[in-house]
């Protein structure tokens, strides 16, 4: 056999015997609720803002973002000098509409501070049974799809302290704060033609003031923005990297012609 | 003895460092003089890359260290911090991040490299060893790294390795409790992983790689031919096949270099996270000690020995052996490959096969190590457990290829496996039977693949000659 020969046979077998042997186990079991895809678009910022103003208003009060700065996330959401906000502006709208946090003297908090809540940890623990999330970084940990579809799966159910349970996380400790706004809806179980459980679907039993459509938005809305605090850096850096790679596409040129005038007398 | 003071031809100011310091000599012993190959190929990158990945390591976790908090109550915040209000501060941390998985990658293709060329042969035996002892240093400290961000997946992989040294019968629970400096992972072990990640270690790293080129350089480059140039020179005594390193490679690297940072770069700027496999997903959280995770799994360059670990369930000692096994194999490999050929290009068609396979099974390895625990997957680990281990044993029966040796090794191996086979079989767990009695395909195939084909297709067990002079 020729050596060119050998080389694809090499070149192949590689990948045809970790498929092969990974193909013929049956795969893990899969297992979980499909998720919503909750097609998360940071550049939309009045979603976004949109987005903020609703944590601060639902959400806030018990989940606060730590890692996170009023200032810092207002400029990120479009609240800035480019679209025509005066610094005055932004922290008098930061004051009056985000800003629940007051110091230990009682002062609203500046607006540098981190977006912490007043809420103690032991006062959760005895209010939820469990200790409420920061969720600065939600976004990563679990995912906006995640968040997305957990948002719209609260379902009633009297056996839960709070009355609800959820499809995508199973005896979860948070109240549906939203109820106001989506309803409450039911699980429907469900059964095929010979009598096995095939998976559950959730039903509107009590309506909102919300339609379905306008609830996914506010739910998108809400995603958005978790998905940007989970890491601010993403506003930019995709534009970095396209810059970069154009330089060093460039500069491969210029290295590759150098290296082949050099390996000319090569032979 | 040298001349004092030391003759030199440079002038002025290099004339002046000269006669101090023999900075001319090592130019020309390292570089303008250094007579490589000039046939190195792709695969000759990637020792030229692992040493940038080396300094970019360095120099990020240097600008890292002036941020991070090395306390188990402000670790966590600390990365945030980086991540959020340093400026270009996620870059850095990015740089970081990435780098640790880009090191592997490029680590795992050098070695390979070196296995396909033989370049652990010809008195080239320590290069081979001291690059495994970087091989583990290497381990240490992206292990010892991992546990700084004080995630969920820190704490509790942290807590799974540790642990390892508490299988160790008699000194076991004193020695993790040394390397923890508590009864739990806690400040204290935070602070000397520290320490280690950023200073001992690192030490270690650059010592080794200063090493390891000295060795290389003293018996010289392979190449993918396995040739020894330096059997052939002309009167001035320069290997006829040599070309000086630089300018030829220092120009010839450059491109290299741009394309590994471009794709770098692209990881970084487009998917830092690589889908939960560069930075995981459970790391995000922090850490802790009180809510075990549903499924840990380490980081993706450690998961084929993870899963070696999970597939020895004789007694947890014995899995940890088989672990550290794993990597002590490829220690010794210059001693267990005694066939005088070094590149696969002239030894036999069933030796190409062998490397193939062992490349396959090193992945599937690594994608079983990230997955949750199946009776399926969990038979297709032992199975090939079995296979990486039995690796080295082929690769011992190739150093011939005379075919009673290759029958005579194909009963005592494959009877090895059967005989393990019988001993694990459990009359009382059927599932667990029932893949026994369907995976162990896998390892009996590769044997009689690697050791009985010759005798149908002798075409397989041809060797050629290794010609005199380079290829292309
Ligand atoms: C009344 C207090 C309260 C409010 C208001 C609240 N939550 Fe929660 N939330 C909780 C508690 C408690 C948990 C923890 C549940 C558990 O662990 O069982 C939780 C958990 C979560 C989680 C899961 C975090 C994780 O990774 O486990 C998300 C996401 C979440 N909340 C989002 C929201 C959003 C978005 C809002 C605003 C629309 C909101 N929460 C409002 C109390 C609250
Ligand atoms: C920090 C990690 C390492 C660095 C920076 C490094 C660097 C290098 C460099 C620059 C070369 C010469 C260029 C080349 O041949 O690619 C080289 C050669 C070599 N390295 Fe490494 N190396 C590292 C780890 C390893 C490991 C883990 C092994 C294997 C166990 C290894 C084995 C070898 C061998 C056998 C050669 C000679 C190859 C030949 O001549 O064909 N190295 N290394």
């Amino acid at each position: 056999m020729s050596n060119s020969i050998r080389k694809w046979i090499f070149v192949l077998i590689v990948p045809l015997v970790v498929i092969g042997v990974i193909g013929s186990a049956g795969g893990s079991a899969g297992h979980g609720v499909a998720l919503q895809s909750a097609n998360v678009n940071l550049s939309d910022k009045a979603s976004l803002q949109r987005g903020a103003k609703y944590y601060a208003n639902y959400c806030m009060g018990c989940h606060s973002l730590k890692f996170s700065r009023y200032n810092r996330m207002a400029e990120d959401i479009g609240l800035n000098a480019s679209n025509g906000f005066t610094d005055d502006q932004v922290t008098t709208f930061l004051k009056e509409n985000l800003i629940f946090t007051r110091d230990e003297n009682g002062k609203q908090v500046k607006t540098g501070s981190l977006m912490t809540t007043a809420y103690s940890a032991k006062a959760a623990e005895k209010a939820f049974g469990t200790s409420v999330p920061d969720l600065s970084l939600v976004g990563r940990s679990r995912g906006s799809d995640w968040i997305y579809s957990y948002l719209k799966s609260f379902y009633l159910d009297d056996s839960r302290p709070m009355g609800v349970n959820n499809t995508v996380f199973k005896d979860v400790g948070m109240p549906h704060v939203l109820a106001g706004l989506q309803g409450y809806q039911t699980l429907v179980h469900h059964e095929d033609k010979d009598g096995h459980h095939v998976a559950p679907t959730l039903t509107m039993s009590k309506p909102g003031t919300l339609s379905a459509a306008e609830y996914d938005v506010v739910v998108h809305d809400l995603t958005n923005f978790l998905a940007y605090v989970s890491e601010p850096a993403q506003l930019s850096r995709k534009m970095y990297g396209i810059l970069t790679l154009l330089f060093l596409l460039v500069f491969f040129g210029f290295a590759y012609a150098l290296s082949k005038e050099y390996w000319k007398d090569i032979h | 003895m040298a001349a004092y003071p030391r003759k030199t031809e440079a002038t002025g100011l290099l004339g002046w460092v000269d006669e101090r310091f023999p900075i001319v000599q090592t130019w020309k012993d390292h570089m303008s003089e250094y007579y490589a190959p000039k046939n190195f190929n792709v695969w000759y990158y990637f020792g030229v890359l692992a040493m940038l990945v080396l300094v970019i390591q360095i120099v990020s976790g240097i600008f890292l260290t002036m941020h991070y908090k090395p306390d188990t109550g402000m670790a966590f915040a600390s990365v945030e911090y980086i991540m959020r209000d340093v400026p270009g501060g996620w870059f850095i941390r990015y740089m970081h991040s990435t780098g640790a998985s880009a090191f592997f990658i490029v680590i795992y293709f050098h070695m390979f490299r070196g296995l396909m060329y033989g370049s652990y042969k010809g008195k080239r035996e320590l290069v081979w060893l001291i690059g495994m002892a970087l091989y583990l240093a290497l381990m240490a400290e992206a292990f010892m790294g991992y546990l700084l961000p004080w995630g969920q997946m820190s704490f509790w992989g942290a807590q799974v390795i540790i642990n390892l040294f508490n299988t160790i019968p008699v000194i076991g629970e004193g020695l993790s409790l040394f390397i923890r400096g508590d009864f739990v992972i806690s400040d204290p072990t935070l602070n000397r992983l520290f320490a280690f990640h950023v200073a001992a270690v690192p030490l270690i790293l650059v010592a080794l790689v200063f090493v390891h080129i000295v060795a290389l350089h003293t018996v010289g480059s392979n190449n993918p031919d396995g040739v020894e140039i330096k059997a052939l020179k002309n009167e001035k005594g320069i290997p006829l096949d040599g070309i000086p390193f630089h300018p030829y490679y220092t120009v010839h690297d450059i491109p290299a270099i741009v394309v590994f940072l471009m794709a770098f770069f692209a990881v970084i700027f487009f998917m830092p996270e690589v889908g939960g496999y560069f930075l995981e997903h459970a790391n995000f959280e922090p850490a802790n000690p009180l809510k075990t995770p549903e499924h840990i799994a380490p980081v993706w360059y450690f998961t084929p020995f993870y899963t070696v670990l999970r597939a020895v369930t004789l007694s947890p000692f014995m899995g940890t052996l088989a672990m550290f096994g794993a990597i002590i194999m490829l220690f010794v490999l210059p001693w267990l490959d005694r066939n005088p050929i070094k590149s696969w290009r002239y030894r036999n068609t069933v030796h190409m096969l062998n490397l193939a396979i062992f490349a396959a099974v090193f992945i599937i390895l690594g994608y079983l190590g990230v997955k949750a625990v199946t009776p399926e997957y969990k038979e297709m680990g032992v199975r090939m457990t079995e296979i990486y281990f039995l690796f080295f044993a082929v690769i011992f029966i190739h150093s011939k290829t005379d075919l009673s040796r290759y029958v005579i090794g194909f009963i005592v191996l494959a009877g090895a496996v059967v005989a393990i086979d019988f001993w694990r079989y459990n009359p009382d767990d059927a599932i667990s039977g029932a893949q026994i009695m369907k995976q162990w395909v896998w390892p009996i195939g590769y044997l009689a693949l690697t050791l009985l084909l010759p005798l149908v297709m002798k075409s397989c067990n041809a060797e050629k000659a290794v010609p005199e002079r380079v290829t292309s």
